[in-house]
């Protein structure tokens, strides 16, 4: 079995696939991780992680940059039903589309616009950056086991824009950040995480071995 | 509830903890990625390697252990230290780094910043701002930025150019005392406070830590959203999690799970 992670340019995708081997090698599934840019590999790949950092419109051009990588995923996620995991800008990418700078089309999987975070306690920084609890909106695969909510286990967080969703029963988790941020969303087989697992320790571990386990 | 960020920071000199740590019984107390391991499993919130090596033809040792690090310590990572240009902020995130720190190539040319942020986006450039104060007593607090580790004076306003850099796209900013550094005796609270009140991004204190109520004072009086120590931690003197309980009994909102 084998996991693509897609390479479109973004970014450190080293830690990425690092953090998947691990989890691969202690949840026992044993997938083959890969670090991929061809699209063949990505529609044929048995599950697959979109990572993403940096800017929305920069992310998006840099998957379009790929020659038939967008279809290849749609490919792998929509019509063949493959686990599909988006981090970070990856999981904002899954919206109807993004407004930094300038609004840009999303890949339109998850409804809502990608909008910048406006804590309604003026003294809060943005970007809003590091350890946040989670809160579960529903219960969900990919958080089976880990402790959530005020005392529950921590995910790392560092983004100034989040995703503003149309249909909140596609909402699995939010952060409180002065009002609800949305941390974690999923549609059938579709998930992605506004936190970045690779970075999360035990949580992201934890959340990572439970994707690799995922049969939606 | 974010929780505030408590920060090991390592100098590293030619690929080897200057002065080495001396806790937690490492095997070799100069190897960073021991180090940073170490930490990792003690709880610390983010982990900072700054490179203090004089030549820049050894980058190729850093890039080693930032890679080797991020393959073990599923944690963030930044990284700091003769970041000139926007290849060798590309090389030290493609090995792993989640931000950037840069230095004294912010002060030569603010508009390094802005290339940095276009590039890789806000949220992995860190401007690191080391400011000695120069008004005298019964003078408005005033502080100018050093460079040179404090040796070479830049005529510049520290609160101005810490607005400048973060209306250019920095995401975050290290902001170290020079006065302070090395002297355990607390941040400079007025200097920390005066930044973190001026800008909307989240300030890292930095410089003069000597014990965990000065972790407790930078953010409760200088208002930061992390704090950053090196030695009280490297030579035993208190572990990440006496740090983080000390801050939790002030009432400080921090991550013990």
């Amino acid at each position: 079995m084998t996991v693509a992670i897609v390479d479109y340019g973004s970014g450190n995708l080293n830690s990425a696939a690092k953090a998947f081997e691990r989890a691969s090698l202690e949840s026992g599934t044993n997938e083959r991780i890969l670090v991929t840019s061809d699209p063949a590999e990505v529609a044929r790949a048995d599950r697959i992680v979109l990572p993403g950092v940096g800017a929305y419109a920069d992310c998006r051009r840099g998957l379009d940059s790929i020659p038939g990588m967008v279809e290849a995923m749609t490919e792998g996620a929509i019509e063949k039903g493959r686990p599909f995991l988006g981090i970070c800008v990856g999981m904002q990418l899954m919206a109807t589309r993004g407004l930094e700078h300038a609004a840009t089309p999303g890949l339109g999987w998850i409804g809502g616009d990608v909008a910048p975070i406006q804590p309604d306690d003026p003294s809060l920084k943005v970007p809003h950056m590091g350890w946040n609890t989670l809160h579960p909106q529903q219960d969900h695969p990919l958080t089976d086991g880990i402790p959530l909510g005020p005392e529950g286990l921590h995910a790392y967080f560092v983004h100034s824009y989040a995703l503003q969703p149309t249909d909140e029963a596609e909402v699995v988790a939010v952060s409180a950040y002065g009002g609800p941020v949305t941390a974690m969303v999923a549609r059938r087989n579709l998930a992605g995480t506004q936190f970045h697992p690779e970075k999360s320790q035990a949580l992201g571990l934890r959340l990572i071995s439970n994707f690799l386990r995922w049969r939606p | 509830m974010l929780k505030i960020r408590l920060i090991p920071c390592l100098d590293v000199k030619d690929g080897r903890v200057v002065k080495g740590v001396q806790f937690l019984d490492l095997r070799d107390a100069g190897d960073p990625v021991e180090a940073a391991r170490a930490y990792d499993a003690a709880g610390a919130d983010e982990l900072c390697f700054l490179d203090i090596t004089a030549s820049h033809e050894d980058r190729g040792i850093l890039l080693d252990i930032v890679s080797r690090t991020a393959a073990e310590c599923f944690m963030p990572l930044t990284v700091g230290g003769g970041v000139r240009t926007v290849e060798d902020i590309r090389g030290l995130l493609l090995a792993g780094a989640d931000k950037v720190s840069i230095n004294t190539a912010a002060v030569n040319d603010p508009n390094f910043v802005r290339d940095a942020a276009e590039k890789f986006g806000s949220q992995c450039v860190v401007v690191a701002i080391d400011a000695k104060r120069v008004s005298g007593p019964g003078e408005p607090d005033r502080w100018e930025i050093f460079t040179h580790g404090g040796r070479k004076p830049t005529g510049l306003d520290a609160i101005a150019f810490a607005r400048k850099v973060v209306a250019l796209g920095a995401g975050e900013l290290l902001v170290t005392s020079m006065d302070k550094d090395g002297t355990r005796s607390g941040y400079d609270l007025a200097l920390v406070r005066a930044i973190s009140d001026a800008v909307p991004v989240p300030v890292v204190a930095s410089g003069g830590v000597g014990g965990l109520d000065d972790l407790v004072a930078g953010v409760r009086d200088g208002h930061a959203s992390a704090v950053l120590a090196a030695s009280i931690f490297h030579f035993g003197e208190h572990t990440i999690g006496e740090a983080k309980r000390h801050m939790a009994e002030a009432g400080l909102a921090v991550r013990l799970t």
